[in-house]
């Protein structure tokens, strides 16, 4: 395994020595550069410290491991590959994905998943541990988000305007329709036997990853979020 | 040089801040090192820092920071000046010459009182009179521009990426019980040295990364009020609006928060507090002209504390860290990071949440 000790490093420099390494890497000392592994179809990457925004962003196979905190549009249009955040993650987390895995063991800021959308067999998915922010899956046109809100205790699963926009794709919640408002364009319903199954796919790798209990997340409520195609949009996005 | 579609300059403006609990204090040049990894969101048309707690020796005078074009400005407007105020002291403030900084105007301040007799011929309190002083010369005296005017704090600003703008003004050489920094990515107006930020009135100063679609309504309402936006940026739109609600009107800060991210009609409306939902059907209604859309993080600076605010959309990242007595603000993680790698409890307030902290009272 390579270490790069990318104090003081511009993102260019980084991303340089990061194409010229093989096998897997571990940067040391990031803090905020921008488009880490941008474009990459390789490497195994490990980051210790902060990423900058754009983490992996058109990323295309390359698998990111960041130990903690992850800033803002992380795996912006990703194509392929695997990104996994141990702590939280900023806003915009998976802006326009179009293929592979986000896996986020905490919280998310706004609009997670704005804009994805899948193409055949392209289908991205998302998963947040924690809580969401406002605007979750803003403009969804595709792929899978699914939002766990584990140890989340009093506090909402999600911020206001969930689904806004949303016009394909499918999004998990982890908790009861009621509890959530969604826009009339929307279908929230409980999650139903053939969901559960599908779900519990998409669960398995991100128990694994992060040592949790699948049985113990499926036993809880979940709701399923679809574009309602009989009540299509003929506003304005939200009247405000 | 090379057209918009040939290159790309990775930008969004950038904005950090710190603040003592305890009201210790804190070099400047601790911001300079948080803007560091931000380097990318400013593009060197403009940095600045405003400082509180730094002129103790003078901290019953009004600092009054300004930019002269010219040395003949300022001999006209210390004319002005004196015809206003005792002059305690005037003073260059002490730069260092280095190449990442030029074109500078003559930049000097002044620790000043109200003369007693103006201020009882014109009936007017002390802070109202230093305001509208501030917007005479800003709007009348050719060439010349406050751009500080609080009482124990000041406000240094330059054409340049903010790291250079912290050497050229020697601000590790000041320490104080809070700070704000703001790297500057100019969008609609030019990068001069007017229009960078921090942009302040009296001890209140706002950072700024975004960009307000509402500037020209809210100029058009503030301006009534005896405001002039003189300095083409909106941002200064944002330090009248909030010296207006909260020393003029009296709101809290938190109100004065609704007022400018208000929440949507439809989440007040499902607001289960009645007495909460009528307060801000009352503070939308009342102020509809000082909602301020378009994207926005802000730092609101004032005597004993800071106030975050993002927009009620929050199209603009920010967040808060704390270690000790400390809290830190930024537009990214990382700026706190750098200069506190052990941060705790680092959050993202949602939009339109103020985040307000004080130091606590009698330590500043």
């Amino acid at each position: 395994m390579t270490l790069i000790d990318v104090t003081g490093l511009d993102h260019r420099s980084l991303n340089e020595k990061l194409r010229e390494a093989d096998g897997p890497v571990t940067l040391t000392g990031c803090c905020g550069q921008r488009f880490i592994a941008a474009g990459m179809s390789g490497p195994e990457l490990t980051v210790e410290g902060i990423p900058g925004n754009a983490l992996g962003a058109y990323l295309n196979g390359a698998s990111i491991t960041v130990d903690g905190n992850a800033q803002d549009a992380v795996g912006d249009t990703m194509n392929e590959g695997r990104i996994i955040v141990r702590g939280s993650i900023g806003d915009a987390a998976g802006y326009a994905m179009r293929g592979g895995q986000l896996f986020v063991r905490n919280n998310a800021g706004y609009r997670a998943g704005i804009h994805m959308k899948a193409y055949k067999d392209k289908v991205p998915l998302l998963i947040i541990g924690g809580t969401a922010g406002s605007f979750l899956g803003e403009y969804q046109a595709g792929g899978v988000i699914i939002i766990l809100g584990l140890g989340r205790d009093k506090q909402r699963i999600v911020g206001n305007f969930p689904c806004t926009g949303m016009h394909g794709g499918k999004l998990f919640l982890r908790c009861t329709p009621e509890e959530v408002l969604f826009p009339n364009q929307v279908t929230a319903s409980p999650a139903s036997p053939d969901d559960l199954e599908e779900l519990r796919q998409y669960l398995i790798p991100y128990c694994q990853v992060f040592n949790l209990d699948l049985e113990e997340i499926l036993a809880s409520p979940f709701t399923i979020a679809v574009p309602c195609s009989s009540n299509p949009y003929k506003q304005m996005y939200v009247s405000n | 040089m090379k057209p918009e579609g040939q290159v790309r300059i990775p930008s969004g403006c950038a904005i950090a801040a710190v603040i003592s609990r305890e009201g210790r204090p804190i070099s400047g040049g601790l911001m300079a090192e948080a803007m560091k990894p931000m380097h990318d969101r400013s593009n060197g048309l403009g940095g600045g820092f405003a400082g509180y707690g730094i002129y103790p020796e003078y901290k019953d005078f009004y600092a009054l920071h300004l930019f002269f074009d010219q040395r003949a400005t300022r001999k006209n407007c210390e004319v002005f000046l004196k015809e206003r105020f005792e002059i305690i002291k005037s003073e260059i403030i002490p730069t260092r010459k280095i190449p990442a900084i030029t074109g500078e105007p003559v930049i000097w301040r002044y620790f000043v009182a109200p003369l007693r007799s103006v201020l009882t011929s014109m009936q007017l309190d002390e802070k109202e009179f230093v305001a509208r002083t501030v917007m005479y010369i800003n709007a009348c005296v050719d060439g010349a521009y406050v751009f500080s005017s609080g009482k124990n704090m000041g406000t240094f600003k330059a054409v340049g990426f903010p790291e250079d703008v912290a050497e050229f003004y020697r601000l590790e050489e000041y320490e104080g019980y809070s700070w704000t920094a703001h790297g500057r990515y100019p969008t609609n107006t030019p990068g001069w040295w007017g229009g960078a930020h921090p942009f302040t009135l009296l001890d209140y100063s706002v950072v700024h990364n975004g960009e307000i679609s509402s500037y020209d309504a809210n100029r058009r309402f503030i301006e009534m009020f005896g405001y002039k936006c003189t300095l083409q940026t909106d941002t200064e739109v944002i330090t009248y609006i909030m010296d207006y609600l909260v020393r003029v009107q009296g709101l809290t800060l938190e109100e004065a928060a609704s007022v400018i991210a208000a929440p949507f009609w439809s989440t007040i409306q499902r607001k289960t507090d009645l007495a909460d939902r009528e307060k801000h059907l009352y503070l939308r209604t009342l102020f509809s002209s000082l909602l301020i859309t378009g994207p926005f993080s802000i730092v609101l600076g004032f005597t004993g504390g800071l106030m975050a605010l993002n927009d009620r959309l929050k199209l603009r990242s920010m967040v808060v860290g704390e270690k000790e007595d400390r809290v830190y603000i930024a537009s990214e993680e990382a700026a706190i990071r750098a200069v506190e790698p052990e941060a705790e409890h680092i959050w993202a307030p949602a939009g339109g949440e103020p985040v307000v902290i004080r130091v606590k009272d009698g330590a500043y």
